[in-house]
């Protein structure tokens, strides 16, 4: 909110020719480039940056669910913990989960939830942890999508990856991703998360203010930009397999096997390891 | 444990009812529980209700008090908005700080009224940068029989509705609260392939997706929040929101008379 002050209140958020204040049109996403496999002890990782968000996504598990009393013994539990850095906004952000925090990380919860093969893993659980760096507006479609790919990077068997995107209304126009300022002075925002393959909406809020024909239309933005994100989401786990099969393949090859063994040694007989003892 | 037993049972006899058409309680599909209103229920707050929605038994208090103005709003009152689950209202609510439930359905009933901009907050200001009226709206349910999201929300929308500004706190006249939309939010619940607005507690424990869609006197959308862990595709989202219009409409009725 500190950046709020500076920008005057009758800002044109989209002007006459329809460009919007970063030079977008309205159905233009921000830039998105996603890397898969980025930490060492996770067992899956992706790193995002969307715009000027940059969002890191870590898996822990299949493992043991703590607390116990949690644990369900028919199947995984799929828990979310998304969290913003102090110095991710321009205010400085108090450390640790706030209500924000607690409400995304359950809509995020509940999203993958129908997606990863749950039933598999009986008293486990699934861990996410979505950790937003730096923060323009979108944070929590950029995290879910980071943390697709980390789930996949983990092996976790799911139906399909999910992709997440946000549309609203800005000056008038629905347009697609929003940033941070269009957000805070915008008429409207309405993040979603998709199942690209089923079409199965599994995260869906809106706040602001939209007749049900620009819902639609937002809706439709929404939805052709993830088509696009998921293609983003599949060449950025093809990269990670791939290059992980050259590293094996360029791997040096092991030391040549001495053509002539050192004959064994002689073996005293009083020596040889009773059968009681094995 | 017993309740994850009675479920599985409560599971198939709804799941069967909804197949033919029926729910466990006699509705049809989109037909919400009876709304009774009881404003004015609490002395002691500036404004207050208290709704029953079927079985289901909110008491919101709405407090009235001096603060300060947040940075970016200085000539705006402010609204916050907090729900406890008490132990009382069900088995399964246990004290202690507020669960994720607890927090989702404090800030989704927050969400419909601040964006319907319900409340002209700018009538709420005393001294701009320095001091204004702030609302504080506090959600206690009192007996759970599902959908806690709408009857809350009935609720805190009620005791808005009925609130006074103490401004005689402050050497000046009390004012009613200036109030300006009424949102209304009805949440349809996923069962199997069936949609059913308005959940009850069995419903809504074997639910497999929730949303709830908050509309405007116009029909305009003005929040929406999808829970649970099943999905929705999108003509069923668009289901939702025409069930919200219509049934909204008999309910703001309700709560504007009440």
């Amino acid at each position: 909110m500190g950046d709020v002050e500076h920008i005057p209140k009758e800002l044109k958020l989209i002007d006459e020719s329809g460009v919007r204040l970063d030079g977008r049109r309205y159905d233009e996403l921000r830039p998105i480039r996603i890397e898969a496999g980025v930490l060492k002890k996770a067992d899956g990782s992706a790193y995002i940056e969307w715009g000027n968000n940059k969002v890191l996504a870590a898996v822990y598990g299949p493992r043991e669910a703590h607390p116990r009393h949690l644990q369900d013994p028919a199947k995984a539990l799929v828990q979310c913990r998304y969290n913003m850095a102090p110095f991710s906004v321009t205010e400085r952000k108090r450390p640790g989960p706030d209500r924000r925090s607690v409400e995304i990380s359950k809509v995020i919860s509940e999203a993958f939830a129908s997606v990863v093969f749950v039933e598999q893993f009986p008293r486990t659980s699934v861990d996410i942890f979505i950790e937003v760096l730096q923060a323009d507006a979108g944070t929590r479609c950029a995290g879910l999508t980071a943390a697709s790919v980390a789930l996949a990077d983990a092996g976790i068997p799911m139906r399909d990856l999910v992709t997440s995107c946000a549309s609203g209304k800005i000056g008038g126009v629905v347009a697609l991703d929003l940033n941070k300022d269009e957000d805070n002075f915008g008429e409207a925002d309405c993040p979603m998360a998709i199942v690209p393959r089923t079409g199965e909406i599994v995260l869906l809020q809106m706040d602001g203010h939209l007749t049900v024909d620009e819902f639609e239309r937002a809706m439709d933005l929404s939805i052709v930009a993830t088509k696009g994100i998921y293609e983003l989401q599949r060449d950025a786990l093809r990269r990670r397999y791939s290059a992980m099969a050259e590293q094996a393949m360029e791997a040096p090859p092991p030391p040549p096997i001495p053509s002539e063994l050192p004959p064994p040694p002689d073996m005293p007989e009083d020596e040889l390891p009773e059968v009681d003892d094995l | 444990m017993t309740a994850v037993v009675i479920s599985e049972l409560m599971r198939e006899h709804i799941n069967r009812l909804a197949a033919s058409g029926k729910r466990s309680d006699g509705r049809v599909f989109d037909e919400p529980r009876s709304l009774t209103v009881h404003k004015n229920y609490i002395k002691t707050a500036e404004g207050s209700a208290r709704v029953q929605l079927g079985n289901t038994d909110v008491l919101v208090g709405v407090k009235i008090d001096v603060g300060e103005p947040y940075a970016d709003t200085p000539n705006q009152g402010v609204l916050t908005t907090s729900a406890e689950l008490i132990p009382m209202a069900s088995p399964n609510f246990e004290s202690g700080p507020p669960s994720p439930t607890a927090i989702e359905l404090a800030r989704v009933v927050d969400r419909g009224i601040r964006e319907t901009k319900t409340v002209n907050t700018e009538k709420l200001c005393i001294t701009p940068k320095e001091k204004v009226w702030i609302m504080f709206i506090d959600i206690h349910a009192l007996d759970y029989d599902g959908n806690l999201f709408d009857a809350a929300s009935y609720g805190a929308l009620s005791a808005l509705s009925c609130a006074i500004v103490p401004a005689s706190k402050i050497g000046k006249a009390d004012y009613p609260l200036p109030l300006e939309h009424w949102p209304i939010s009805v949440t349809s619940a996923k069962i199997g392939s069936s949609i059913v607005v308005d959940p009850n507690l069995d419903e809504e424990r074997i639910a497999d997706a929730r949303l709830t869609v908050t509309t405007d006197e116009n029909g305009d959308v003005r929040a929406m929040q999808k829970g649970l862990k099943g999905s929705f595709n999108l003509e069923e989202v668009r289901g939702a929101i025409r069930t919200s219009q219509r049934v909204g409409r008999t309910l703001r009725e309700v709560i504007q008379q009440g």
